[in-house]
């Protein structure tokens, strides 16, 4: 099981170490992890100040059961194709989470470092922009849904043949 | 014929539920013309038509809105992405 959407914590190590379990062949794995933040720069409002924006305390994850699934493995199965890669372990939590809890975890293992690193980044950007989840944020003056940011889009676009 | 809405995030608590049943007459052919004909239903449904960049998926998946639609589909509305 390479795709897990789930109200859980998890164990960034055991996630690492599983990845190359029993693959002598593995010589590299990069890893992401994403946390939640405790306070949201206002990067998508030019001019807006930062101090205006009040500070999160709280995050809840919603998601498309069973279209979020399918899109992750269609994200994995382009990364698959593009390098040669030897495990993909995507987790990716929802419901409330506070600050400094692990949102997502994206892991790749490959036989050289270039592979892993990149399928990684890949797998990140297309999840910023392509798997429905939606995060609200929970803050003293009440909650607010998080607005895309143009910069995750211009992220995933950048893997594209010109 | 009959389709299966689904909203998500703030089109969902702006219209009040995540799913609803409607009945549509047959010459209704794309999710532009689904979309419209929401909008007109009442205050709430009218989210649909000022949701800036809304998305659409037909049954699961991401699709423009000229995509076509049969009875039965599942048709999910919601503003773009934001997880990670």
């Amino acid at each position: 099981m390479t795709i897990s959407v789930q109200e859980a914590d998890f164990d960034t190590g055991a996630e690492i170490s599983a990845l190359t379990m029993e693959d002598p062949l593995a010589g590299a794995v990069a890893s992401f992890v994403g946390l939640v933040r405790a306070d949201r720069l206002a990067d998508q409002q030019v001019g807006a100040s930062v101090a205006a924006q009040p500070a999160v305390t709280a995050m809840t994850l919603e998601h498309y059961p069973g279209m979020t699934e399918a899109a992750l493995a269609d994200i994995v199965a382009a990364a698959r194709k593009r390098w040669e890669l030897r495990g993909v372990r995507v987790i990716h939590r929802v419901g409330r989470l506070l600050p400094g809890e692990r949102i997502v975890f994206v892991g790749v293992a490959s036989a050289h470092r270039g592979d892993a690193f990149a399928a990684c980044e890949f797998i990140m950007d297309y999840l910023k922009t392509q798997a429905p989840f939606w995060k609200k944020e929970e803050t003293p003056e009440g909650g607010r849904w998080v607005d895309a940011r143009t910069t995750d889009e211009h992220a995933a676009k950048r893997w594209q043949p010109d | 014929m009959t389709l299966n809405i689904l909203y998500f995030a703030g089109l969902r608590e702006a219209i009040g539920t995540g799913r609803e049943s409607i009945a549509m007459p047959a010459d209704t052919s794309t999710v532009g013309a689904l979309r419209e004909h929401l909008a007109r239903l009442d205050e709430q449904h009218a989210m649909l038509r000022s949701t800036k960049n809304l998305r659409v998926a037909v049954n699961q998946k991401m699709l423009g809105m000229d995509a076509a639609i049969a009875d039965g589909d599942e048709i999910a509305f919601f503003p773009p992405v934001t997880g990670g």
